[in-house]
């Protein structure tokens, strides 16, 4: 561990250098321009500008790509809060809260507890890599298709929180994205369903693309229908454009409850960035002291989402380094990165290159650092387009939606679909029910049906598979448990309720 | 005033063309368009990338852009090439995955309307099973297919690519019906090595290079790579030296659009051809660990006529297509 120690200190000695700070600097401006873009997450804005940094020596490239991708990530949490367009799926539920805010006045506070909260999480999750990443590993991949399939029931168990006021409405959304997760070839047999012969759908729906059409082009097609009788105001800035010491209070435990979801999960193969973000979010939900706020701008429903959206990238890079393991779109991209160089990431990187690894390790810690002083004193700014009038916003950001979609998926049929998302968006809105279930059901859904039929495929058909392992059987029990004690408390106040 | 510039020269460049100069100086002032039919970061998308920088670093073209539209294992970027009909300055990645998808995706299109260019690389086809399993090599393997084919679980790939293909050939070659192995597809290589490493399932199979690391730090037991004969400078033994009568490559390669003419295609191939003889490319090919299967022109489409009746043939036997 001192070796660690020493090596990382080595590291940090090579990525201070002023060009190699240049070169952060660069990465994490362009990484944050380009992730603006509504759609293009992180993955998409790493390999848009990947091909930059391959005239640059290893350690040059890999500080300027690790700015693109904190930029990358901080961008794709900005259009979240600002103009309620996630950039990826797992800046959805920053929207949630974080544009409440943002329409109340209060978008400076809310970008600033993403931007502290992830450098917070970037930096406890970094240190968690550096310091345990090849003994985790080893408990990572004994995580079975079995004990996946009961993460995701714990998961499916806590969407309820983003239901807002009327289950059977949140259901009804849910169970929309549950359907559409169908869409595609099924990963097990290789047939496709209900794919009505387009080939463009044969890949399933893109979750951003579902998620830019709803909350952005289903909110400013809202926005548009009431604009002559009930124009909704947007107050760009009310009080302090900076955390106020109660916003402090409240968002740091949020931070440290993030990261420890988010790390762990995002180490896991299969674990992804988005049920921590949702586990967050629901446990945020519960323990807040404001319940009252939660559905009109609670700073705990971004600051917690957000640091374990960041500590799950860290954590997915646990994997790659130790294992040559790619476990998300970005590490896969960073992966090519490395091969650029000749470099293959596995059990023998650490050994062979650990200059590479520490540098890149460091690297994390200045472009996470860099974002932080860059970006904090252009949050007045940022919340400035808030004051752009409506009517230009909205067709500014529709135009966005539309750049994003294509940049990602160059097809007509991709921009229909983001036409009719938006369409059922509108609707959705109009009649009350809540949008983000349905996108939760489109990441979730498909991902619990493969683990559970490779978990019943390995075990030749045997449904006990799925409580044998002691991990499975303990995460279905919270399931239960988490699924049951909220009707046993409302049961029990109810009586109490008629007691008195 | 970079993307005027760019009009400018590609306006000059194509008065050059109307001019008639000859095909050999239309090599220099070529300003190909690559398309790699898949998301970022993948094998084609990487190929594309590669390719890009040894055209232009070794002076084979002026200029080239890579272009991704992924999906349907590339079926919905070949829909759009074959609309490139004439189009002398574009190609597409593709390969072996590209042959089955369009089968199994019953695709629309099929790589006949292509204009075959070249083959560029390929990568061997490596089994390999927990360092700690009683199966030691390919008979070991093969004994147990023979006693209960659905108790042997296969890590891989996504159904019907090149993984899956593979293992039906192995069962098809130790005599086991290929309707009844129990093959688990995967998304992306990560999530079926941690399936093989921690036990998941009894065998893994890919190409050599995913698993080269856990091989060597002692991980995984390599049973055998899929090679015709034994590589040199690989210490692996061939399924074909243990008595398993099974060769298949992951090849890559790179086609034109439909309707070209004679002088088209002859610039394309010279382009190509200078490309993988330069020093950059021979430099990505040892750094991505990638063997040169260069073959190109007629003896590449005779190629991948073969391989287009050998994957039919395959995925008919395994129960893919119909």
């Amino acid at each position: 561990m001192l070796d660690s120690v020493f090596a990382l200190a080595q590291g940090f000695s090579v990525a201070l250098e002023p060009t190699k700070l240049l070169f952060a600097l660069i990465g994490v401006f362009l990484g944050t321009a380009v992730g603006v873009l509504p759609g293009i997450g992180p993955a998409l804005t790493v390999a848009l500008l990947l091909p930059v940094t391959f005239k640059l020596d290893p350690t040059g490239s890999l500080i300027m790509f690790a700015g693109i991708y904190y930029g990358g990530m901080y961008g794709g949490s900005t259009t979240s809060i600002l103009i309620n367009t996630p950039g990826e799926s797992a800046s959805m539920i920053t929207a949630l809260e974080g544009n409440k805010m943002a329409k109340a006045g209060r978008g400076g506070p809310a970008l600033a507890t993403s931007a502290v909260g992830s450098f917070v999480a970037g930096l406890i999750a970094t240190i968690g890599l550096a310091l345990f990443a090849p003994w985790l590993v080893e408990i990572a991949i004994q995580f079975g298709p079995a004990d996946y399939f009961a993460l995701m029931i714990v998961a499916f168990v806590t969407v309820s929180a983003t239901f807002g006021d009327s289950p059977l409405r949140g259901l009804t959304s849910l169970f929309i994205g549950l359907m559409l997760g169908l869409v595609g070839i099924d990963a097990l047999s290789g047939q496709a369903r209900l794919t009505f012969g387009v080939p463009e759908l044969l890949d399933g729906v893109e979750v951003t693309t579902l998620a830019v059409g709803l909350f952005a082009v289903g909110e400013a097609l809202f926005v548009a229908s009431r604009m002559k009788h009930a124009p909704e105001t947007i107050e760009p800035v009310r009080g302090s454009l900076w955390m106020t010491r109660e916003d402090w209070k409240r968002s740091w435990k949020p931070w440290l409850r993030g990261t420890a979801l988010g790390f762990p999960i995002g180490s896991l193969p299969a674990g992804g960035a988005e049920i921590p973000t949702f586990l967050s979010y629901t446990i945020e939900k519960r323990l807040t002291k404001h319940p009252e706020e939660f559905g009109k701008g609670a700073i705990e429903g971004v600051a917690g989402p957000e640091a374990a959206n960041n500590a799950s990238a860290a954590g997915t890079l646990m994997p790659l380094l130790t294992l040559g393991l790619p476990t998300s779109a970005t590490a896969a991209i960073l992966l090519a990165g490395f091969q650029q160089y000749g470099l293959n990431p596995g059990p023998l990187l650490f050994a062979e290159r650990p200059d590479l690894v520490w540098g890149l390790i460091a690297s994390l810690f200045i472009a996470n650092a860099m974002l932080v002083i860059l970006n904090l004193p252009l949050i007045g700014l940022w919340v400035r387009l808030l004051a752009i009038p409506q009517p230009w916003l909205y067709a500014g950001i529709l135009v966005f939606a539309a750049m994003g979609t294509i940049a990602a998926n160059p097809s007509p049929v991709e921009l229909v679909m983001l036409a009719v998302f938006g369409l059922l968006g509108f609707v959705m809105r109009r009649y009350d029910y809540p949008i983000a279930p349905m996108v939760v059901g489109l990441i979730l859904g498909p991902m619990a049906e493969t683990q559970l039929r490779r978990a019943l495929q390995i075990s030749l058909g045997d449904p006990m598979a799925l409580i044998e392992s002691p991990l499975a059987a303990t995460l279905l029990a919270i399931a239960a448990l988490a699924l049951v004690a909220p009707l046993l408390f409302r049961g029990l106040s109810r009586f109490k309720a008629d007691e008195d | 005033m970079f993307h005027s510039y760019k009009m400018v020269t590609g306006a000059v460049a194509a008065l050059l063309v109307a001019a008639g100069l000859s095909t050999g100086a239309l090599g220099q002032s070529l300003e190909l368009k690559i398309m790699a039919p898949a998301a970022p970061g993948g094998g084609w998308d990487q190929t594309a990338r590669a390719m890009q920088a040894a055209l232009t670093e070794s002076g084979a073209v002026k200029s080239a852009q890579v272009v991704n539209v992924p999906g349907a294992g590339g079926t919905v970027g070949l829909a759009q090439f074959v609309n490139a009909k004439g189009d002398g300055s574009q190609l597409m990645v593709n390969g072996f995955v590209m042959v089955g998808a369009i089968l199994t995706n019953k695709a629309p299109v099929t790589l006949a309307q292509t204009t075959p260019i070249a083959r560029l690389t390929a990568e061997n086809q490596a089994i390999v099973v927990p360092a700690n399993s009683p199966i030691k090599n390919a008979k070991d393997l093969a004994e147990a297919l023979k006693a209960d084919p659905a108790k042997v679980t296969w890590a891989g790939g996504s159904a019907g690519g090149t993984d899956h293909i593979m293992v039906g050939l192995f069962a098809k070659a130790v005599g086991v019906d290929p309707t009844k192995i129990n093959y688990v597809p995967f998304s992306g290589g990560g999530e079926a090595l941690a399936a093989i490493l921690g036990g998941k399932v009894t065998a893994g199979v890919s190409g050599y290079g995913e698993f080269e690391g856990q091989i060597k730090a002692g991980k995984l037991r390599l049973i055998g790579i899929a090679a015709e004969k034994p590589v040199p400078g690989l210490d692996a033994p061939t399924l074909k030296d243990q008595g398993i009568d099974l060769a298949i490559v992951n090849w890559r390669s790179v086609v034109a659009p439909p309707g070209l003419d004679e002088a088209q295609t002859k610039t394309l191939l010279a382009a190509i051809d200078k490309m993988v003889k330069s020093k950059q490319w021979q430099e990505t090919l040892k750094a991505k660990n990638w063997d040169d299967a260069y073959l190109s022109g007629e003896a590449f489409a005779t190629f991948l006529q073969n391989e287009q009746v050998r994957v039919a043939e395959v995925l008919q036997s395994i129960g893919l297509v119909k």
